[in-house]
């Protein structure tokens, strides 16, 4: 495979080239002036905080959204796409974040929708089509059923479904949009893999992440998206990660996890023998007042499993949870919250936020009861108590009785942070509280749960990120397959003693986190 | 379920939506006071009021489960099958006093084998009461075959078409109006109704916040079939007959005034007094046509025609104005 | 879900996956025939003349309709949609295709006529739901009125009867071969037509396609809009054929023909297996449900069972059918969930 090492020679116009673009909605300005080249046979980073236009940008790239202004360019001619099909037809094969596959369809005619081999009378060719699906695979290296149903699917299995459709439509172009969100190391190296042999082919690749050392270990360049418009591009190895954050960011970032020193108190969550059939397996813990302990493991280690069953959104099928030596009942999240449990779930839009309802009715719909007087409401104790939660968390936005989902990622945390914070938990669970959000509002944050730690509040945190899980903690309790398997006090977590943990193996070469 | 189908801009033109139904609602009275004859008359006013009581007291339930995303087409059949129930039990000897409260909670009943299937098994509301719509009408054929009771006591179904002394006032005015004042506090101002709103919102984040989603559905829809009930009584008095095929085919008029009303199919957005308009407007176009001589067959295409263009007409509004402010932006 | 950090690649778990699918599938067919054969075996028991020729064609003639609009409302029911319009767009075509053979229009431009009309209604919804993005439910809810309400505008309180039809079209009607109405075979080829379309040509699959993610479907470039609109044209003309075998076979046609049929339609769908939130179910289920309901209606009266029980019946079986996928469904994911556990 000497041959195909080498990157073919570089073209004289960019596969594609964006410029000037920008774009609407309403009245926010997600793009104000954006630009990117993209070239055969090179990995290109598109790097920002939430809210810089990425997604946007990526959206116009498939046709899905038509820009305001600006050009758009292959091979140096003007390109205008109405629809996702015109996108598709130039060779733009677009990844997201969570692949969109058909799961009543079969993995074949997920490769192949629209454009099934066809036979005789125009029928469809089955055989034709599972042999081909068949040959994407081995192409691959990766060993799955084309006649499986696309449902039940791991998002690693998912993603490599819509690399091998990328293939198929011979793509000159593969826009991947934060693919490794819900990946393992291992299935991370697996998709590299794929993407870099595809790139050695002269693909142009466009990569979202927010994770930048896979940024520097996949990449040949890198664009930084600010406010809507391009703040640079350059050869991946003329920045360093921190000037990239520098410039994400657009000024310098103070600590991004503060220093602590905290006695932890008593005992304020103590989960004995916790089962959830299929999910996890006899977890047993405590969380003291005034502790940080997160609660770690690789996507699907049964974490969020856990916090579920703790917070009783799910029913546990054996074991104890107790708030203060109390017994909570099982699968009532009420009875939770009036323990004094509170839970920042890991999916801010479909499980945190009410999208279409007011900012008010959000950050006050946990505090509805406490509020009201024989269960009648009056507007005036709301706003009060909205405009007191959201101005402490600094969370920035136009009026209260604005929809909740027209604020940007970080600020909609901020919401739901406050809607849980006005409960005045002793128990704080927060899954993922950092997912998505721009870096300085991630700062934000960790203070934010440092400080209630100090003030006594036990907190229980899951989190994917390895640096915010070491940074945080005071304890890191390591979980895989649905069992925790061992436990790290602060001096010893390290992300070696980590990854031997979560990953169950005695000997760990370079694993990327 | 209806993702598809959202769109932000469709939701935002709601907001106005309601001082737009209550004034079309206005001009229509005062158009048709003017131009249709009788129309303006006291004694037509009483009869519009007796003949929007049904579809008032069921739109104010059917409000809240349409709020919550959910939907329950079985009303109509659940007032036909109580207003067969109340017939055997009539013919069977039993006293009005004793059938009133049996049939309400027949009703109840009813209501919660809806809610049992849609938040203990967790199936789809629309395929549910798509089922009973068929079973519950079915059994009030079986139970009373093409066969009425009406010899119905005077003294009470007078009480239904009569008026307070000689005021003119219906005597079904005032109870009605305490109920719908009573929901819409109960929607608007109680924190039953910030669930409510939540729910439908979105369910998941809902019960994520503490609200009982689940538990909350089910007692909308025993309140639902309890309301049908009420109706299934009110309308076996009021047209002094109790027959299988009674309110047949309402529910679409109930679906029609809440959505024309501005709550939204996918939940979580609406509110009350636009229903009431709504009500009003529906009743009152369907009284003038009758005045007007048009047959009652053509009076489905209006409902049908007003259902299809109470949701219609917000997409379009809004997909207009999507496009006006694009061409303005390209433009400028 | 999975958690194959240490696992070389994923084993193809998938093989017993679609079998296990399959059987479900297949399961649903064969259940659909075993209650066809017992309902048959148990009413030939109480009156073996339930087994008659006469019986037979008879009940074959009333299926034939149902089958024919059952196919129609499977295509629409994959996209995630439905159409509660069926019943008076059927009746909207036998009145105008009666109404132009009564006065000398020659039969195939009246049958024409007949299933022009029904797809014109089918477009009216579909556009109504796509272009309008009113959710079909309530779109179709509004037009069933709306069509029927038409058709009480152009009939009035006429009608038309069957000694204002051409011999030769009430002759075909009621005709068979080998015991087997013409009407039927129609339906039943026409049924297999779609079934092929749907199995087998690419815009069938696209149908399946967006009723399983319709996200998916914008993102992969499927021409949603056109296929949305065929599925509901299609439903549409399907009903109109309908309204042509209606009026043949019954030759008297007024204003309410095929009024609350829509219930029973829906039903044999959702009965045949077809998921009524979309993406899975075939034709022939649907076509298996359709029968199972005619013979149900057919066999009341042998049982000496009140007809007015039917209605009942129908939608206690809506109520059975949707409750009986729900559990199929729970049971395959629960299936899936240990097998893809590591915790045993």
């Amino acid at each position: 495979m000497a041959v195909e090492s080498d990157p073919p020679p570089p073209q004289p116009h960019p596969v594609i080239a964006l410029t000037g673009v920008a774009k609407s909605f309403g009245a926010v300005r997600a793009l104000v002036d954006a630009g990117l080249e993209l070239h055969s046979g090179e990995a290109h980073a598109l790097v920002g905080e939430n809210g810089a236009g990425k997604s946007t940008l990526i959206k116009i790239l498939a046709g899905l959204y038509r820009p305001d202004a600006g050009h758009i360019e292959m091979d140096g001619e003007a390109v205008a796409f109405t629809g996702a099909a015109d996108a598709l037809a130039a060779g733009i094969a677009v990844i997201y974040q969570e692949p969109a596959l058909f799961g009543d369809l079969t993995v074949a005619e997920n490769l192949f929708v629209g454009r099934q081999p066809r036979g005789r009378l125009g029928r469809i060719d089955r055989a034709e089509m599972r042999r081909r699906a068949a040959a994407l695979f081995e192409r691959l290296g990766v060993a799955l059923d084309p006649d499986r149903p696309a449902k039940g699917l791991s998002i690693a299995d998912q993603q490599l479904v819509e690399i091998a459709k990328a293939i198929s439509l011979q793509a000159r172009v593969l826009v991947m949009d934060e693919p490794t969100a819900a990946l393992s190391g291992r299935e991370v190296e697996r998709l590299f893999g794929a993407v870099d042999a595809l790139r050695r082919k002269g693909t142009a690749i466009l990569f979202i992440s927010h994770r930048l050392e896979e940024v520097h270990a996949l990449c040949q360049r890198v664009t930084v998206m600010r406010d809507g418009r391009r703040v640079s591009t350059d050869p991946i190895e003329a920045v360093t990660t921190d000037e990239l954050v520098r410039r994400m960011v657009g000024r310098d970032l103070s600590a991004m996890y503060p220093h602590r020193e905290t006695e932890p108190g008593d005992v304020v969550l103590r989960v004995e023998g916790l089962s959830r059939t299929g999910l996890c397996r006899d977890i047993d813990f405590t969380v003291r007042a005034g502790e940080i302990v997160a609660l770690a493991g690789l996507v699907g280690a049964g974490r969020t499993e856990t916090v579920q069953a703790v917070f009783g959104i799910e029913a546990r099928d054996a074991g104890r949870v107790s708030i203060d030596g109390r017994e909570l009942r099982s699968g009532d999240p009420r009875a939770a919250m009036r323990a004094g449990v509170a839970l920042v779930p890991e999916d801010r839009r479909q499980q945190g936020l009410l999208l279409d309802l007011s900012i008010l009715r959000n950050a006050t719909l946990t505090r509805r009861h406490r509020l009201s007087r024989l269960g009648f409401l009056t507007g005036g104790a709301e706003r009060r108590e909205a405009a007191e939660w959201t101005g402490r968390l600094h969370a920035k936005y136009g009026r209260l009785t604005d929809p909740v989902g027209t604020l940007s990622g970080g600020n909609q945390q901020k919401v739901v942070l406050a809607k849980w914070l006005a409960t005045g938990p002793k128990l704080l669970i927060v899954d993922e509280p950092t997912r998505g959000i721009d870096i300085g509002t991630k700062a934000e944050v960790h203070r934010l749960l440092s400080d209630l730690a100090a003030d006594g509040v036990a907190v229980l945190m899951v989190s994917s990120e390895l640096p915010e899980v070491l940074g945080m903690a005071d304890r890191v309790l390591v979980m895989r397959e649905g069992r925790l398997v061992g436990e790290l006090a602060r001096p010893a977590a390290t992300e070696e003693a980590f990854m031997r943990l979560a990953s169950g193996q005695e000997h760990i070469g370079e694993v990327r986190s | 379920m209806w993702t598809r189908f959202r769109s932000s801009g469709a939701l935002r033109s709601l907001a106005t939506w309601d001082a737009a139904i209550i004034a079309a609602t206005v001009l229509f009275l005062l158009i048709a006071a003017q131009s249709v004859e009788h129309f303006g008359t006291a004694r037509n006013a009483g009869h519009l009021v007796i003949d929007l009581a049904p579809v008032l007291l069921l739109a104010l339930v059917m409000t809240l489960i349409v709020m919550t995303g959910e939907i329950d087409l079985s009303v109509a059949s659940t007032v036909g099958l109580t207003s067969a129930a109340m017939g055997v039990m009539w013919n069977a000897g039993v006293s009005l006093e004793t059938i009133m409260p049996l049939a309400v909670l027949l009703g109840a009943v009813l209501g919660a084998v809806n809610g049992l299937f849609i938040t203990g098994f967790g199936l789809p509301s629309l395929a549910v009461t798509i089922g009973t719509l068929a079973l519950y009408r079915g059994l009030s054929y079986v139970l009373l075959g093409d066969t009425a009771v009406a010899d119905w006591p005077r003294n009470f179904t007078g009480w239904t078409l009569g008026t307070i002394g000689e005021s003119g006032i219906p005597n079904l005015l005032i109870p009605m109006a305490i109920l719908a004042a009573a929901f819409a506090v109960l929607l608007h101002a109680t924190t039953w109704g910030r669930s409510i709103y939540a729910a439908g919102a979105n369910p998941i984040a809902a019960a994520y916040s503490g609200v009982a989603v689940r538990r909350l559905k089910f007692w909308l829809y025993v309140g639902s079939g309890a309301m049908a009930g009420l109706v299934g009584v009110l309308w076996t008095l009021r047209y002094s007959s109790a027959r299988a095929d009674n309110a047949y085919g309402l529910e679409l008029t109930v679906v029609a005034v809440v959505l024309l009303g501005g709550v939204s199919i996918f939940g979580g957005k609406g509110a009350l007094p636009g229903v009431l308009a709504a009500v009003v407007l529906l009743t009152a176009v369907q009284n003038a046509l009758r005045l007007a001589h048009v047959s009652t067959e053509a009076l489905t295409v209006v409902t049908g025609s007003l259902l299809i263009v109470a949701v219609l007409a917000p997409n379009l509004i809004s997909s207009a104005g999507e496009a006006l402010r694009a061409r303005r932006r390209r433009t400028a | 879900m999975t958690t194959v950090a240490d696992a070389p690649d994923q084993t193809p778990s998938a093989g017993t996956g679609s079998t296990a699918l399959d059987l479900i599938l297949r399961f649903r067919a064969l259940g659909l025939l075993l209650a066809l054969a017992a309902l048959i075996v148990i009413t030939a028991s109480v009156n073996p003349r339930f087994l008659g020729a006469q019986s037979i064609r008879d009940l074959l003639f009333a299926a034939a309709v149902t089958v024919l609009l059952a196919a129609g409302m499977t295509v629409v029911v994959l996209t995630r949609g439905i159409d509660l319009s069926v019943g008076s767009t059927l009746g909207l075509s036998a009145y105008l295709t009666a109404t132009a053979l009564s006065s000398g229009t020659p039969v195939p431009l009246a049958l024409l006529v007949g299933i022009g009309a029904g797809a014109a209604c089918g477009a009216v919804n579909g556009a109504i739901v796509h272009f309008g993005k009113v959710p079909p439910l309530v779109a179709t809810l509004g037009t069933l009125y709306v069509f029927r309400g038409i058709v009480y505008f152009t009939a009035g309180g006429s009608r038309v009867n069957a000694s204002d039809l051409p011999r030769g079209f009430l002759d075909f009607g009621s005709g068979a071969v080998l015991g087997v109405p013409y009407l039927f075979i129609i339906s039943a080829l026409v049924l297999a037509a779609v079934a092929v379309f749907l199995s087998d040509y690419r815009a069938g699959r696209d149908l399946y396609a967006l009723g399983s993610n319709p996200e998916a479907a914008r993102q992969t470039g499927l021409p949603a809009g056109r296929r949305l609109m065929t599925a509901y044209v299609l439903c549409g003309a399907l009903a109109g054929l309908g309204g042509v075998l209606y009026a043949a076979r019954f030759g008297t046609v007024d204003a309410s023909a095929g009024y609350g049929m829509e219930l029973n339609i829906v039903a044999a769908v959702v009965v045949g297996g077809v998921a009524i939130f979309g993406g899975s179910g075939t034709v022939l289920g649907a076509g298996l449900g359709a029968l199972l309901l005619t013979v149900i209606s057919n066999a009341l009266p042998v049982l000496r069972i009140d007809q007015f029980w039917q209605q009942a019946i129908v939608g206690a079986l809506i109520l059975a059918a949707i409750a009986l996928d729900r559990l199929v469904g729970l049971r395959a994911a629960r299936a899936l969930r240990r097998k893809a556990s590591h915790v045993d």
